[in-house]
C-alpha cells in the first residue's frame, strides 16, 4: 500500500442484515478509501448502497466486521462526516441562513453559530446564492435548495462528504452542474467524497473509482477506475474514454443483474 | 346551415345574461359578496314576519332584533349589569382555555412521544372526543357545584381533547429524513424535540387550540344554561323564558362575536408562531 496516500474509510467484511424477514442487505464489503479522492457506490434498488452510506455516516450499525474512519471504529456520526441526502430537508421555519448554521448551532450552540455567519455567507456565494441569506425555503427552487443544504454540509468543514442521491431530484443539466460544484469543492477542501448514484454518466464524471453493486443479496460486485484527468468538465462526457467507462459501468450492472436473475 | 344559428340564438343570449350575472357575483369581493348575501337574508327574513303570517313572538322581525342588539351594546358599553355577565363568561372561556391549552399540551407531549401513550391512550381520547360531550354538564354541576368552577371546567373538559389529539399528531410530524438529518449533525433528543419536533408539531397545536377555543366558549354557554345563576349564558337562558326572542338573538349574536375575537386571537398567534405554514393552512 502506498504510504503517502491516508486511508479515510477501511471497512472489511461488513455484512448487515435487517431481524425481520432475516433480509440480508450487506454481504462481504471491504473497500479502503483513499483520503481526498471521490468514489461511488452504484447500482440497482436494493443493492444495499445508501443502507452502506447510512453504516458509514454512523446512522446505522452493522452485524459483522468493521467500519473505521482515519483508524478509529464508526460508533455514531463522526465530526469528520457531512452527510447529504437526496431531499434537502431544509426547515420551513428557519431562513436559509439559518438553515446552514444549524450544525453549528447543535453541536456548539447559537453564540458560535452567529460567529460562523460569514462563512456560511462566503459558501452561500460560492454555490451562487449570496442574496439568499434572509428567504425561506419555499421560497426557492428545488435547486437552490440543494445547494443550500449543500452549504449545511460544508459548514463545519467535513473531511469526508457522504451524499445520498444528493442530486436525484434535479432535471439532468442541474445535476451535471451541480456534480462538478462537488468535484471543485472537493478539490478545494482536499476532502473525501462518497457518492450514491443510480446515474452511471454521474458515478463516472465524479469518480476515482465507481464501486458497481449487486442485489441478492447486496454485495460490491466489480470496482472500476476511472483514469479521467481533473479537474473535469461538461466537455469530458463528450470523450471516447468517457463513453468506454460508462459501457464498462452498465456492462458490470448488467453482470450483476444476471447473477441476480 | 344558415338557419339553424338565428334559431338557436335567443337561448344562447339568455344562458349568457345567467352567465354574466355569475360571473359578476363570482368577481365581487369577498367582504362585498358577504353583505350581499346578509341583505338578502335579511330581507326574506322581514318579508316572511311583514307578510308571511309569521307571529313576532315565534320569529321577531329582524328590525326588532336589530334594536334588542343597539340596547344589548348600549348596556355593554355603559358598563351595566349586562357588562358583568359578559366578563364571568370571558373569564370562564379564558380560564378553561388556558387550562385546557396547558394540560392538553402537555397530555398531547407524552402521548405523541411514547408507543403506549400512541396505543394505549390515544384511542381512548379519540373515542371521548368523538363523543357529545356536552352532556356531561349535569355530572360537572353535580362534581362542581353552581358557582363558576363548573363552567370554566366544562369549558376546559371542551376544549382539552382537541388539544391533546392534535398536539400528539403533531409530534409525529417530522419525517423520517428530518429525523435522519439531525441524527446525522449529532443532535440531542432534547435537540431534536425542540429545534425539530416541536416546530413542526406548531401547526397541528394550533389546529387544536382552534378547536379548543370555540369549544370552551360552547363548554361555558352550555353550563351556563344548566348551571344557571351568573353568566351571559343564563341571561340568554332567561330572554328565552320571557320568550324574548328578539332579546335571546342579539345575546347570541354578542356570543357569536366573542367566539369570533377569540378564535381570531388564536389565528393571530398561529400567524407570528407558524407563519412559515401559513401557506398550507390558509
Amino acid at each position: 500500500m502506498d504510504v503517502d496516500v491516508k486511508t479515510s474509510y477501511r471497512i472489511a467484511d461488513l455484512t448487515k442484515s435487517f431481524d425481520r424477514a432475516g433480509v440480508v442487505a450487506l454481504q462481504d464489503v471491504t473497500l479502503d478509501v483513499p483520503q481526498g479522492s471521490i468514489i461511488s457506490l452504484i447500482g440497482p434498488s436494493g443493492c444495499g448502497k445508501s443502507t452502506l452510506l447510512s453504516i458509514m455516516g454512523g446512522l446505522l450499525s452493522q452485524s459483522t466486521g468493521t467500519v473505521e474512519l482515519f483508524g478509529a471504529d464508526v460508533e455514531g456520526p463522526p465530526r469528520e462526516v457531512g452527510i447529504m441526502f437526496q431531499k434537502g430537508t431544509l426547515l420551513p421555519w428557519r431562513s436559509v441562513i439559518e438553515n446552514i448554521l444549524l450544525p453549528i448551532e447543535i453541536q456548539s450552540g447559537k453564540k458560535a453559530a452567529r460567529t460562523a455567519r460569514p462563512q456560511a455567507e462566503a459558501l452561500l456565494t460560492m454555490v451562487g446564492l449570496s442574496g439568499s441569506e434572509e428567504r425561506f425555503p419555499d421560497e426557492l427552487s428545488g435547486g437552490m435548495a440543494q445547494r443550500a443544504a449543500i452549504c449545511r454540509m460544508l459548514i463545519t468543514e467535513p473531511q469526508v462528504l457522504l451524499l445520498d442521491e444528493p442530486f436525484g431530484a434535479l432535471d439532468e443539466l442541474t445535476r451535471e452542474k451541480m456534480d462538478l460544484e462537488i468535484q471543485r469543492i472537493a478539490a478545494a477542501q482536499g476532502a473525501t467524497v462518497i457518492v450514491v448514484t443510480h446515474s452511471i454518466p454521474e458515478a463516472v464524471l465524479l469518480s476515482d473509482t465507481v464501486y458497481a453493486m449487486a442485489t441478492h443479496p447486496g454485495r460490491i460486485s466489480e470496482v472500476i477506475d476511472i483514469d479521467l484527468p481533473r479537474p473535469r468538465e461538461l466537455s469530458i462526457m463528450e470523450d471516447p474514454a468517457f463513453g468506454r467507462y460508462t459501457t464498462r459501468v452498465r456492462r458490470a450492472l448488467d453482470r450483476g443483474h444476471d447473477t441476480a436473475a | 346551415m344558415t338557419s339553424s344559428p338565428t334559431v338557436h340564438q335567443p337561448t344562447g343570449r339568455k344562458r349568457s345574461r345567467v352567465s354574466l350575472l355569475s360571473g359578476w357575483l363570482d368577481r365581487l369581493p369577498q367582504p362585498a359578496a358577504v353583505a350581499l348575501v346578509v341583505v338578502i337574508a335579511l330581507g326574506l327574513w322581514q318579508l316572511l314576519v311583514s307578510f308571511g303570517g309569521v307571529s313576532e313572538i315565534i320569529l321577531p322581525s329582524p328590525l326588532s332584533v336589530g334594536g334588542q342588539i343597539i340596547e344589548v351594546v348600549k348596556q355593554l358599553t355603559t358598563g351595566g349589569f349586562l357588562m358583568g355577565q359578559l366578563w364571568i363568561t370571558v373569564q370562564e372561556i379564558v380560564l378553561g382555555f388556558l387550562l385546557a391549552s396547558s394540560v392538553g399540551f402537555l397530555i398531547g407531549l407524552w402521548i405523541g412521544q411514547t408507543e403506549f401513550g400512541r396505543k394505549a391512550v390515544m384511542p381512548l381520547f379519540v373515542v371521548v372526543e368523538a363523543s357529545p360531550k356536552i352532556a356531561f354538564v349535569p355530572v360537572f354541576i353535580a362534581w362542581f357545584g353552581f358557582g363558576i368552577a363548573s363552567k370554566f371546567l366544562m369549558a376546559a373538559f371542551m376544549s382539552i381533547f382537541p388539544v391533546i389529539i392534535n398536539t400528539a399528531a403533531g409530534m409525529n410530524a417530522a419525517s423520517a429524513e428530518e429525523i435522519r438529518l439531525f441524527r446525522s449533525m449529532r443532535a440531542s433528543s432534547w435537540e431534536i424535540f425542540w429545534k425539530l419536533k416541536f416546530p413542526r408539531a406548531l401547526p397541528f397545536i394550533f389546529a387544536g387550540l382552534k378547536i379548543g377555543i370555540v369549544s370552551a366558549v360552547t363548554g361555558a354557554v352550555a353550563a351556563e344554561f344548566i348551571g344557571g345563576g351568573v353568566g351571559f349564558g343564563e341571561q340568554v337562558r332567561v330572554a328565552a323564558s320571557r320568550i324574548a326572542l328578539d332579546r335571546v338573538f342579539a345575546l347570541i349574536l354578542v356570543l357569536s362575536m366573542l367566539g369570533l375575537a377569540l378564535f381570531g386571537l388564536v389565528t393571530l398567534a398561529q400567524k407570528k408562531f407558524a407563519f412559515w405554514d401559513s401557506k398550507k393552512t390558509t
